[in-house]
């Protein structure tokens, strides 16, 4: 009965070394960041938006930075209340080469909404205005605020739903991808 | 993937609220089944309980550990509700630590109470599965086959309905089924299967961390999980070990 069972357990773990073996990733199966996805290991989806002055601003064009993609609007609690942590930390990094795209669900809100938003907390960097929803679907928007963190090959490196972020996640996050080598 | 309810300031996510209703009927199936393994089923919700306070606890004190440069500049981050602030492999270190303390202190035999745990750990796994089929973690590698999912711009491998099927399987098999003979042969027998098909469904996912020219790292580790599972069972079934009696 003992033998028996040692010579099963034996079999069974021999059997796991030769399915590792046949299921190595050898094709470049798992994605490696080459599919455009709102996810985590994935390419950042790519897309072009006005500022609210009427500026372009394409996300593949910022390739070789770091940037922060955060998708709000100015009717949403938790937007307002991290978005002194944005300014700090933009204030903080920008010489180091950090960008922040906040991204405004204008579909969900109103131009006049925004720029009282963006004068009361003196928004330092691009604000985006995403008229038709265009990067809410892209983004599967489910929640506001939602906060991907793009590496400078353009793979999100975190997605970050809901908030409000506390300064201090922000801060490590952009000290790790800030400490990344450029591609 | 499922949606995120906002509720105020928090986005409570399904994900989440999947491994909320897991934690509840884990507790609800251990406690029932108590009895089987001779153990009060209050002291198994206070050690699910406790360990629980000591893996959220302490892996908010790891990532402060951890991201201490962070958190300097605002200090009072570390009270935040946002649940990013968390390290995984301190909380679970911390709630391990907890628990042992928690079983030492209240008298707790070592392999019964982890066979009293059983069903709970087991129905952790179905929760999980459900986490990742909310969240999109997990995800499959890209498939032909009828039965894939349009996920993430591809055609993939549902693995999270894989994972969610073979952790109800378990759970059916082993976290529901009384006792066996030798203490701590359930809890390793549970260890053995979801380390066996972890190994197995690894295989079909989209996200996994290569090593060597392809290896897949979770197979690996799985593979360790399951030796020492068999090894273990091996020895509680010889009788070379004897069970740890508080």
């Amino acid at each position: 009965m003992q033998s028996t069972r040692r010579i099963w357990f034996a079999g069974i773990l021999v059997l796991g070394l030769v399915w590792i073996g046949l299921s190595a990733d050898r094709l470049g199966e798992s994605t490696n960041g080459l599919t455009p996805a709102p996810q985590k290991g994935f390419l950042a989806p790519d897309f072009t938006l006005e500022t609210m002055s009427g500026q372009k601003v394409t996300l593949s064009d910022l390739r070789g930075q770091v940037v922060v993609v955060n998708l709000w609007a100015s009717w949403c609690g938790p937007c307002r209340l991290e978005m002194p942590a944005f300014k700090n930390i933009y204030e903080e990094y920008k010489d180091r080469g950090l960008v922040i795209l906040a991204v405004n669900s204008t579909s969900q809100d109103t131009p006049s909404a925004v720029e009282a938003f963006v004068a009361e907390f003196q928004l330092p960097f691009t604000v985006l205005m995403d008229y038709d929803g265009t990067v809410a679907r892209l983004y599967k928007l489910s929640a506001l605020p939602t906060t991907f963190f793009v590496g400078r090959d353009g793979v999100i490196r975190r997605a970050v739903i809901g908030g409000p972020l506390a300064e201090s996640t922000l801060r490590a996050e952009i000290e790790s991808l800030l400490a990344e080598e450029t591609p | 993937m499922f949606p995120v309810i906002q509720l105020g300031p928090l986005a409570i996510q399904s994900a989440g609220l999947f491994l909320l209703a897991s934690i509840w009927i884990g507790m609800t199936l251990t406690e029932k089944r108590a009895a089987h393994s001779g153990l009060k089923s209050d002291s198994l919700d206070s050690l699910i309980l406790l360990s629980l306070f000591g893996l959220l606890a302490g892996g908010r004190l790891a990532y402060a550990a951890l991201h201490f440069d962070s958190l300097r500049a605002s200090p009072l981050d570390i009270f935040s509700l946002n649940t990013s602030l968390f390290d995984l492999t301190g909380g679970l270190a911390a709630g391990f630590i907890v628990a042992l303390v928690y079983g030492q202190r209240k008298g707790l035999a070592f392999w019964p109470t982890l066979d009293a745990l059983t069903p709970f750990f087991a129905t952790m796994m179905v929760g999980l599965g459900a986490s990742h089929l909310a969240s999109g973690d997990a995800f499959g590698k890209e498939t032909s086959l009828p039965w894939g999912i349009e996920l993430f711009g591809a055609v993939r491998h549902p693995s999270q309905v894989y994972e969610i099927a073979t952790a109800l399987f378990i759970l059916n098999l082993i976290g529901l089924r009384k006792p066996f003979s030798a203490a701590g042969v359930q809890f390793l027998a549970f260890l053995a299967w979801t380390a066996g098909a972890s190994l197995f469904l690894e295989a079909f996912r989209g996200d996994s961390t290569l090593i060597f020219g392809g290896l897949r790292l979770g197979q690996i580790f799985a593979w360790i999980v399951l030796a020492a599972a068999l090894v273990g069972v091996e020895r509680l079934q010889s009788g070379m070990v004897v069970n740890e009696q508080a």
